[in-house]
């Protein structure tokens, strides 16, 4: 399937005085995605949103929508609209002028106008609330008036700033699906912004992890996850074991390396180029405990114990170092392991990924 | 519990506090109480009288004055809301400008130095220039002096207001100045209107710079008030005082109370 | 619009220049010019103005020192000083009541401190003129327990009506920095074995020792300059700087001389100010 380009980003820097927020970043976004900047605090990801949005200029580089090129567009000239974090309502007007703001400055006329307003209230289920004002509301509320807004003028990519974040953990998982829904629905591309890789890894087609001010990799969420690119992705999304290795050949996609466990493995890398040191990173969730060590097998003592409910984390020492393990508890009286015990662990050769130190 | 244990409690410190506020509004219930006194000696109480407050409405020379006062004040306060509205736009919206500390310190000016030596400056520069026009020598004095009155709460009313409004707006396809009218200046109305009514206060009852700048045809009320406790204290002084007592306090509480109310909603 | 970062500052920027700055720089030349024969100033440059703050002409036309106006400088110092400490001790017991009470009553008590504070300073200094009075309520009661003269016309009543002048720059900041003491820390105070005058010595004071200081500026600086107390309520004989300046350009007429009182007290003022700036940077250097 061949799709649009809806955004292309190109080269873009963005100094602060000495700061340097963004450097060199490059990436494409197509037509109808869902797609996400992901990143801890500080990594550029606002920024980057910010100059799509028009709120910044790059130092360098170019933007552009639709082929189109935007960096230098003032905010109210792209077709392009935000959901602030802050949602941004017009304390002043009502929902229904709040939405018909940007239509009017559009220059539609008022029989299309009212008509889109009640189109995008009956799509957010806010009908009933049309003459009320923002501060009569609730967090979820205010959230699906400010999509509504944001999508009425019919944007070609829609901006959203860590829209969830200011709302309380139930609501906040229901209006992920809503918020999916709605992408489907409307067939406009997403530009999705947050810290919680939960939400990323739950909502997008396709992720960039930002760090640094750079790109570390760009991927679908289970790429991201499973065939992280580097060290900070690994370490950023999700927990991993992080271990020294030995690389002894490379060859294309796999390399062979010597653990510090002393056996030797066969798996998939990123990269490397020859022989030398390397990490090999190795998920809680894919190692074996007792009856079900699998694999290459070792022992370790647990000696720490952490009871989360759908499941248990235990921190087991090995020869090699300190493993964390962590064990589903599917059924009610699972098998659970002292402080103190010594277990077996296990894991498979492809369950692991060697990484460039 | 009991007021024994509070440890807030300080015992005297109410006892002080109600003298302080009858300390405070002694003086001005004086004033009022003997603009009704029907003798001519302000301080020998004779018997209740209205016929003060209808000498003061009677009276040329002080409704002369009030007109001053007036123009004065209502010209100053427009020119030096405007000025401060302006300046407050740049001044919170922009953190990056250069030379932005040294900005809002000139436009505190008048706040920073003695009134009367901006008074004795303005006198001897307008002088210089052959500036003679009274009222406007008044008009332009007021504006500079009212601008940091005007300037204060419409600063602080943007700068308690996230820039995140007027970034939407712009998203939502508003020009900046569209921006500013329909989303950025009803917010800070309130602001605005604070600082209107502390400018107009303010150039009402000013007296030093007035007084200094005076060229006889231009006499403030302040000034008049001035001129006719040099002659003598009169009961119609006390009612011309209770008049502007009164629209001080209509001025003064309508204002708060606009604000107030503002800062519930916001 | 990126031309109204530049545009929106030129009227307020134009305005200063033109009330403020250039009047300044001119008072500044005319304090080294000649008297004028008929008021006003002849252009010069002559530390003349300057000497005669410190030395009068005797008989024989030699300098000698005087220290009249010295008195009137130190006078002005005294009383500006004294307002600023009475303003200090008493708007910390009421401005700790207001900050203690309901948000309701809160408000309340602001806008009756504040209220007085709108009503023209004019009024406000008659006021004191009728009380402290001979026929007056104070004056009479003064005369009735057997007091010698008049109380008018005094440093004392000057004092009076500047304290009762500035207050409420005092009470507001002093509020502002008490209300925001976190109660737990008076009871953790009594909870640490302190009496209540302790807490208040050691915990209170020093938390609201930037309102007081905020206040003292606010109060001090325009009580060097003020003008109406000393006019209304010294009657003319009790001169402080403004009325010193004032009468220059009234009838006195020594241009040249009012400048340079006029530039020593905005020197006075700046000193202030600058110290204040100091302490201020030296505390967000701390922090």
């Amino acid at each position: 399937m061949t799709r649009g380009k809806a955004v292309e980003v190109f080269n873009v820097t963005k100094r602060f005085g000495d700061y340097l927020a963004l450097d060199q970043v490059s990436f494409t976004i197509h037509e109808n995605e869902f797609f996400t900047l992901l990143g801890p605090s500080g990594c550029g990801k606002t920024t980057l949103l910010r100059m799509i949005a028009g709120f910044e200029t790059p130092s360098e580089g170019a933007i552009s929508l639709f082929g189109t090129e935007i960096a230098t567009l003032p905010p109210h000239k792209r077709h392009v609209n935000t959901v602030f974090q802050s949602y941004a309502l017009f304390p002043h007007m009502t929902l229904e002028q709040n939405i018909a703001f940007g239509l009017e400055n559009l220059g539609w006329d008022k029989a299309r106008r009212q008509a889109r307003v009640a189109e995008m209230l009956e799509m957010v289920h806010m009908t009933p609330f049309a003459r009320r004002r923002p501060a009569q509301l609730s967090g979820g509320q205010r959230q699906r008036i400010a999509l509504a807004r944001a999508l009425a003028p019919e944007p070609k990519v829609l901006l959203l700033d860590e829209p969830l974040s200011a709302l309380d953990l139930k609501l906040r998982q229901a209006m992920r699906d809503e918020l999916r829904e709605l992408q489907r629905m409307t067939g406009i591309t997403f530009i999705f912004v947050t810290h919680d890789q939960d939400e990323a890894l739950d909502m997008s087609d396709r992720i960039c992890v930002l760090g640094k001010g750079q790109i570390q990799q760009i991927g679908t969420p289970s790429e991201i996850y499973e065939e992280p690119e580097n060290r900070f992705v690994a370490d950023f999304i999700g927990e991993t074991n992080f271990l020294e290795a030995e690389v002894i050949a490379v060859e294309g996609a796999t390399a062979r390396v010597r653990t510090a466990f002393g056996f030797e493995i066969t798996t998939f890398q990123k990269g490397l180029t020859g022989p030398g040191r390397a990490t090999l990173s190795l998920r809680p969730e894919k190692i074996g405990m007792e009856d079900q060590a699998a694999g290459n097998l070792l022992t370790g003592t647990v000696s720490a114990k952490n009871y989360m409910g759908g499941y248990t984390h235990y921190t087991v020492d090995t020869p090699a170092g300190v493993l964390r393990v962590s064990r589903r508890n599917a059924v009610s009286q699972a098998q659970s392991y002292e402080i103190g015990r010594e277990v077996r662990l296990g894991f498979r050769d492809d369950s692991a990924r060697v990484l460039a130190q | 519990m009991s007021t024994q244990h509070d440890v807030r409690h300080y015992p005297g410190a109410g006892l002080v506090t109600w003298a302080f506020f009858l300390w405070l509004y002694a003086p001005i219930a004086v004033v009022i109480w003997f603009s009704f006194n029907e003798n001519r000696l302000v301080s020998v109480w004779s018997g209740f009288s209205t016929k003060w407050y209808a000498a003061a409405l009677e009276n040329d020379a002080l409704l002369g004055a009030l007109r001053t006062s007036l123009t004065v004040a209502v010209t100053a306060t427009v020119v030096a809301t405007l000025v401060a509205l302006s300046a407050a736009m740049v001044l919170t919206r922009h953190a990056d400008l250069k030379f932005r500390r040294l900005s809002e310190t000139v436009v505190n000016l008048p706040l920073l130095l003695p009134e009367i030596v901006i008074a004795v400056a303005s006198l001897i520069l307008f002088s210089q220039i052959g500036f003679t026009n009274g009222l406007a020598r008044l008009i332009v004095a007021h504006s500079a002096f009212c601008t940091p009155f005007a300037f204060l709460p419409i600063r602080a009313r943007l700068a308690g207001m996230s820039a995140d409004y007027e970034e939407a707006a712009q998203d939502l396809y508003a020009a900046p100045f569209t921006a500013f009218r329909r989303v950025t200046f009803p917010l800070i109305l309130p602001g605005v209107f604070a600082g209107a009514m502390l400018a107009f206060v303010i150039s009402m009852d000013d007296f030093i710079t007035s007084n200094m700048l005076n060229t006889g045809g231009t006499t403030t009320l302040p000034v008049y008030i001035f001129s006719l406790i040099k002659k003598g204290t009169t009961p119609e002084l006390n009612a011309i005082s209770t008049l502007l007592i009164l629209a001080s306090l209509i001025i003064a509480t309508l204002a708060l109370a606009i604000s107030a109310r503002a800062m519930r909603r916001g | 619009m990126r031309g109204f970062r530049f545009w929106g500052l030129v009227p307020a920027w134009g305005l200063m220049v033109a009330t403020l700055m250039v009047p300044l720089v001119i008072v500044a030349l005319v304090s080294v010019a000649e008297r004028g024969a008929y008021g006003g100033f002849a252009w010069a440059f002559t530390l003349e103005p300057y000497k005669e703050i410190l030395f009068s002409e005797d008989w024989d036309g030699n300098l000698v020192f005087d220290p009249k106006y010295l008195a009137i400088i130190g006078r002005t110092l005294a009383l500006a000083a004294a307002t600023t400490a009475i303003c200090m001790a008493l708007a910390l017991p009421v401005a700790y009541v207001i900050a203690t009470r309901t948000p309701r009553m809160k408000a309340a008590l602001i806008y009756l401190v504040t209220l007085p504070f709108w009503v023209s300073m004019i009024v406000r200094v008659y006021a004191w003129l009728i009380i402290l009075g001979n026929d007056g309520v104070v004056g009479r009661a003064w005369a009735a327990l057997g007091g010698e003269g008049t109380l008018l016309f005094t440093s004392g009543a000057m004092l009076v009506g500047m304290v009762y002048s500035y207050i409420p720059l005092m009470v507001l900041p002093v509020f502002a920095a008490i209300e925001k003491l976190d109660p737990a820390l008076l009871e953790a105070g009594a909870d640490l074995y302190a009496s209540r005058w302790t807490t208040a010595r050691r915990v209170i004071l020093p938390l609201t020792w930037p309102g007081l200081a905020a206040g003292a500026i606010l109060v001090f600086v325009p009580a060097l300059g003020t003008v109406l107390e000393p006019m209304l309520l010294g009657g003319g004989k009790q001169m402080m700087m403004g009325t010193l300046i004032q009468s220059q350009f009234g009838g006195a007429r020594n241009w040249p001389f009012g400048a340079a009182v006029a530039l020593v007290l905005m020197a006075m003022v700046v000193l202030v100010l600058i110290a204040n700036a100091r302490r201020a940077m030296r505390k967000e250097a701390r922090a």
